[in-house]
């Protein structure tokens, strides 16, 4: 599917799958993302889709994603996001966005300290989003997940909330790391900011064992369309 | 002038390094602990006359992340 969408995958020291997720990415929209450095202070013009990636950025010092929400990109990176443009965290993307206050809540440490690293099953749980627009209500699906940090946190209020609002994008079908309410994946409030600790991109053509992630990124290919 | 800043988890919030502290405690032989919570401690070496306003804004805007965390300041002469 060509488009002509234009993304960005942010780079911090210790990003680890900034290059997968620019692969799928340029797989989906058919254009090569620029890879912007996080001490960049400005972001390239013009951006749809701004991709944070997984890793261990700035070696986990202080919390999981601390200090990259605090590096100049971000600050850009916010200001994106309150512009509409298309933001997706995953794994430490997904920590860095709750500590830049992106998304509500925080990741703690696994409830069962291990570092979990396997496929899981996922259920979807919105699909009014342009991330998820290209799933079925209630369809399970199956992505890899590979972290330590991932057990989601956030208080009773927050979760009402999140719930309440159709903001959660996608539950584990099974208790993966003590996340409340199962929680793999939320959104923003205005559905162009998603957070989830499952690699999607790591499960877009069959040679991974599934394409189960590719969907996401044609949700997005498709939601810049239907807002030209 | 020196901070020592002590981060430790809210009340209620799941600590599985506190957990796995206990359970080896345990297994060292030592029975008489009821719970273990595990927190840090951020040494701040500071300029005279960093207000404290400035000292709790570092404690929010970065040394603790108050959705999960408590922080306690205690200035060192």
């Amino acid at each position: 599917m060509a488009s002509a969408m234009k993304s960005a995958v942010i780079v911090f020291p210790g990003s680890n799958c900034d290059r997968d997720l620019a692969v799928a990415f340029e797989q989906v929209t058919g254009n090569r993302p620029q890879m912007v450095w996080h001490g960049d202070s400005e972001l390239p013009q013009g951006l749809d889709l701004i991709g944070v990636p997984g890793g261990f950025s700035y070696g986990d010092y202080l919390r999981s994603g601390a200090m990259a929400a605090r590096s100049p990109v971000m600050q850009a990176v916010a200001q994106a996001a309150a512009r509409g443009t298309f933001v997706l965290g995953v794994c430490n993307g997904f920590q860095v966005l709750t500590e830049t206050g992106l998304l509500p809540g925080a990741l703690m440490r696994n409830a069962g300290i291990h570092f979990v690293c396997r496929d899981v099953a996922l259920t979807v749980e919105n699909t009014q989003s342009a991330f998820t627009a290209r799933y079925e209500a209630g369809e399970t699906i199956t992505v890899p997940v590979a972290h330590h940090d991932g057990n989601y946190f956030a208080d009773d209020a927050t979760l009402d909330r999140l719930e309440g609002e159709g903001r959660v994008a996608f539950r584990y079908g099974e208790n993966v790391n003590g996340s409340a309410r199962n929680i793999a994946g939320i959104l923003n409030d205005a559905g162009n900011v998603l957070g989830m600790m499952p690699h999607p991109e790591r499960m877009i053509e069959p040679a991974h064992g599934g394409t189960d992630g590719r969907r996401l990124f044609e949700g997005l290919v498709e939601g810049l369309l239907a807002r030209a | 002038m020196k901070a020592r800043i002590f981060v430790t988890l809210k009340g209620g919030v799941l600590d599985p390094q506190g957990r796995a502290i206990h359970h080896a405690l345990s297994g060292l032989g030592f029975g008489g602990v009821n719970d273990v919570r595990a927190g840090k401690l951020i040494e701040l070496d500071l300029a005279d006359g960093t207000s404290d306003e400035d000292l709790d804004a570092m404690c929010r805007k970065l040394l603790a992340n108050t959705v999960i965390e408590n922080y306690r300041i205690e200035k060192v002469a």
